[in-house]
């Protein structure tokens, strides 16, 4: 901080915008939003992208090796794998989006708030929050699966149960340092009510980390998804999906690899997408840390 | 000093005693501290780190570390009411309306995501009601009365673009948005350069005098209380251990802590250069033997100061001390 008062080069730096913005960005969040905005236009475009429909039939080109009608082959009832793998983004992405924006919008606030607040109610959450976290999170979603029967609806359910635990930890850690600075307290002196001083004076400085935390989280629950259609537990056929897909193609490995790789191969590049994003938001948001106040 | 020192006290502390909950015991960081604040007086509090006085600020207001600390013993008494037995709700209509408080460190006591303008106004709009536009002209004045050079165009500004002493300027800003009439400035100066102290001290100052508030300056730095204050309490291990008019307390001070921390500050003008700190640490506050607290470090000890209960009494019209032997104190 310099003596003098603001400088012109701080004005600028305000000016130029998105320019500035994609200048402190780094390589591995540039190319990782790069391939999530070509994953994501592939599956609203994929109608567009692809003569054949995902779910029609055709025994008479089932097996088909990758080739220059079926680029990605085809499955054991003719289908063409690019084609479900293009609408597997809609489904996969979808219920990622929710599974992980949910539990961490529940999180966050109930973290926060605890945080904040601290008393008989950060001891009870702290509780059910131990007491959710001493299962293991695959266990603990089968289980519940199990209970409401198999369904996308029910993965909802089930996601929305457990896994805003880990957001609401995250959340009253750095609510717990945050608390004790100097401008909530001067927040309190001032008379602000608890709930202002949270959503308008916290939550902006400790949101970070639990943005960075979402992106390696949207990973896992796509593969949780994917994993729970593995196990049949899942989106139901023939709604096309990566995890089922691989699941359809386990039969076959040795006649026709590609049909569990191929689909296999899009949840990587979509988890390496997502890893890289949320790797370079670590940076740029630590970068602020470092130059800003 | 002051014309007001016939006003009844605007704020009235009464043998307040806080405790901390600490692992192994408890910390008792205010035995029963009893003082007052008038209208249009600037009381200050002396002493050194970890003596109570921002525990005493923050009782006052109420925000003290939850679970930790707890109020056992006496009264808070602002304007005739006990703030201790107020409802949450209208001890929050309280805080920034009537009594508010100024933070040592400028750059950590301003959010810094939001525009410096919006942080300043904030309290007027939640505790005024006052719309955007009015409170933006509100802002613009209040940054005007604090001497922040061009206020409409720093208006939206961010902390992180001014410097520490003009930050300071906007949290004494933000302070006095809803006029209050008592404000509490926790080392308001410490965190700033020498040159920049004296400015916001005579700014503290001057807004006291122009809105007739009473101001409780702490510091650890009994020159920047000398220059500013009316009356000073001096606090050691919890306890006031002397009080009175300012310039009474400093040109015959009769508790040796009060000589002592005058002794180790550097003095310009006389011959004798060297600073004669205190001796030895202060007393672990989680364990209090009987006495004088300062007994362990005072020059002028004697047998009974360990033994015998020491109490503020009256030595000379207003000033007080809690030594044993004040005329002793040479």
């Amino acid at each position: 901080m310099s003596a003098a008062l603001p400088t012109d080069d701080a004005v600028s730096e305000r000016g130029a915008g998105l320019r500035g913005e994609w200048a402190r960005w780094s390589t591995s969040l540039r190319v990782g939003l790069v391939l999530l905005v070509l994953i994501v236009a592939a599956g609203v475009f994929a109608p567009w992208l692809t003569p054949y429909d995902p779910l029609r039939q055709d025994y008479s080109s089932a097996l088909q090796p990758p080739g220059a009608a079926h680029w990605f082959g085809t499955d054991s009832l003719g289908r063409d794998i690019f084609t479900r793998a293009l609408f597997a983004i809609r489904t996969d992405l979808v219920i990622g989006f929710w599974t992980t924006y949910v539990p961490m919008l529940m999180g966050v606030l109930l973290g926060a708030w605890a945080g904040l607040q601290r008393g008989w109610f950060d001891t009870a959450l702290m509780r059910v929050i131990d007491t959710a976290l001493a299962f293991p999170f695959l266990v603990l979603i089968i289980v519940i699966l199990a209970i409401l029967g198999p369904g996308t609806h029910n993965i909802y359910i089930a996601v929305f149960l457990v896994g805003w635990t880990m957001y609401a930890r995250l959340a009253r850690a750095e609510m717990l340092v945050e608390a004790g600075k100097d401008y909530v307290l001067a927040a309190r002196t001032l008379g602000y009510p608890a709930r202002r001083i949270l959503l308008r004076h916290a939550l902006p400085n400790i949101i970070n980390s639990s943005i960075v935390f979402s992106m390696s989280d949207f990973v896992l629950n796509i593969l949780l998804v994917s994993g729970l259609s593995f196990l049949g537990l899942g989106v139901p056929a023939p709604t096309p999906e990566w995890g089922a897909m691989v699941a359809e193609g386990k039969d076959f490995m040795q006649q026709a690899w590609w049909i569990s790789t191929l689909p296999g191969l899009m949840i990587v590049v979509t988890g390496v997408a997502l890893a890289l994003v949320g790797d370079g938001l670590t940076h740029r948001f630590g970068d602020r840390h470092v130059t800003g106040h | 000093m002051s014309p007001a020192t016939e006003a009844p006290a605007l704020l009235r502390v009464e043998d307040l005693e806080v405790a901390f909950r600490v692992p192994g015991g408890e910390v008792v960081a205010s035995r029963g501290v009893s003082l007052e604040a008038r209208a249009g007086e600037t009381l200050g509090l002396v002493g050194e780190s970890g003596s109570g006085k921002s525990v005493l600020c923050r009782a006052v207001l109420r925000l003290l570390p939850r679970p930790a600390a707890s109020v056992r013993r006496g009264k808070i008494l602002f304007d005739g009411t006990d703030l201790l037995g107020l409802p949450e709700p209208r001890m929050r209509e309280i805080r920034g309306a009537d009594i508010a408080m100024v933070f040592q460190n400028p750059m950590t006591s301003l959010s810094p995501v939001w525009p410096l303008g919006d942080q300043i106004t904030e309290g007027l709009r939640l505790h005024r009601g006052l719309s955007r536009k009015a409170a933006r002209e509100a802002g613009i004045a209040l940054m005007q009365a604090t001497g922040i050079p061009e206020p409409a165009r720093r208006y939206d500004d961010y902390p992180w673009q001014w410097s520490g002493g003009m930050l300071q300027r906007a949290v004494i800003a933000m302070a006095m948005a809803c006029s209050p009439r008592l404000l509490l400035a926790d080392e308001p100066t410490t965190a700033l350069d020498v040159t920049i102290q004296e400015q916001i001290l005579a700014l503290l100052s001057e807004l006291q005098a122009a809105k007739g508030m009473a101001l409780v300056l702490v510091s650890h730095d009994i020159g920047v209380v000398a220059e500013t204050c009316d009356r000073i309490a001096v606090m050691y291990a919890g306890t006031v251990v002397e009080t009175g008019p300012a310039a009474e307390v400093l040109a015959n001070p009769r508790h040796p802590y009060t000589l002592g921390l005058m002794g180790s500050r550097p003095d310009m003008d006389g011959d004798d250069r060297r600073l004669r700190p205190i001796p030895g640490q202060p007393p672990d506050l989680a364990r209090r033997s009987p006495g004088c607290p300062f007994a362990d470090r005072c020059v002028f000890v004697s047998d009974e100061c360990r033994t015998a209960q020491v109490a503020l009494t009256a030595c000379a019209p207003g000033h007080a001390s809690a030594c044993l032997f004040p005329e002793r104190v040479q």
